[in-house]
């Protein structure tokens, strides 16, 4: 039993790393931005740049964060 | 009716495409966390989608491709922004001091003991979504055509042909340094994730296909400007007054 809770934990905890990894923020970033080009895609209004805005953007100010830390 | 020396070289261009970025993600994956997991994860892959199309044979175009590159997409996506924003930091920090530097000096980015899942997962994820678009493109074309062995020839000779050339390539991607290699296959996922993850949306990209370069290029000029700020940041360069 402790064998397989054992193995559910690891699960978890890899894929949060493979996700969320050491900041949190540029995920859920990128998670708000896959919905609302879902949403304006839907409306019929070009947002293929919504994403890769953001990316540009999260990346900027996820490593000036982590640069106040160190 | 299509010829077959139309079907053939049709499906082997457009299978060609999908099996640069199937190969480039084995071949980055490989190279910076270990051949073994990885070479798993292609092995892992190839098998399921060998199931996948003995399965469902015909039937695979019909089969929604959307969901999965959505899926896909993103999870390469927040994972390829993780080792760029490592890459960066890594690459301001040490610059290229690494290039000539015998690759087993440099600190690996995983040496756990046991099994690499990520790697595993990337490699994985990388064939299955690739291989499965390289059967969607035989199928469809065969079938249209009524040539669904030269669309068979076509597809399976793109792979097996750009595989060999990552065979041939794998020498060279081992000596680059690790850290400007986790740069590298940090920009290449994230710009696979992003043109993956909005296609499975259903957006259209301008340029089709040829968005994968312009979003390359926007993430090599991102992550030449963030090095180019993070060592102003760490050795106190300020710009001129």
């Amino acid at each position: 039993m402790n064998r397989i809770v054992g193995w559910i934990v690891a699960f978890g905890r890899f894929w949060y790393h493979f996700i969320i990894g050491d900041d949190w923020t540029v995920a859920a970033a990128i998670a708000v931005g896959l919905i609302l080009t879902a949403i304006l895609n839907a409306a019929h209004i070009i947002a293929w740049w919504l994403v890769p805005l953001i990316v540009v953007v999260m990346t900027g100010l996820s490593l000036r964060r982590a640069g106040r830390k160190t | 009716m299509t010829g077959p020396a139309v079907v053939l070289i049709t499906t082997f261009l457009a299978s060609m495409v999908e099996a640069i970025e199937m190969v480039t993600i084995v071949l980055g994956v490989g190279a910076t966390r270990g051949w073994r997991s990885t070479l798993i994860g292609v092995g892992a892959g190839f098998a399921v989608l060998a199931v996948v199309v003995a399965a469902l044979g015909l039937a695979l175009s019909q089969v929604p491709i959307g969901p999965l590159r959505l899926i896909v997409g993103a999870l390469l996506l927040v994972f390829g922004l993780q080792w760029l924003r490592k890459g960066v930091r890594r690459v301001a920090a040490h610059g290229l001091a690494g290039v000539g530097m015998h690759p087993e000096d440099e600190p690996p980015e995983w040496n756990g003991v046991g099994f690499d899942w990520t790697a595993f997962v990337l490699a994985f994820k990388g064939v299955v979504l690739e291989g499965l678009e390289v059967a969607f493109i035989v199928v469809s074309f065969g079938a249209n055509a009524n040539q669904l062995p030269i669309a068979v020839v076509g597809g399976v000779g793109a792979v097996v042909i750009t595989g060999g050339v990552g065979i041939v390539l794998q020498r060279f991607v081992t000596r680059i340094p690790r850290s400007f290699l986790q740069l590298v296959v940090g920009i290449l996922l994230t710009t696979f994730g992003t043109f993956w993850a909005l296609e499975g949306l259903g957006v259209d990209w301008p340029a089709g296909d040829g968005a994968i370069l312009g979003l390359l290029v926007l993430y090599v000029l991102t992550a030449a400007t963030y090095i180019t700020i993070e060592r102003r940041r760490a050795f106190g360069f300020e710009p001129a007054a």
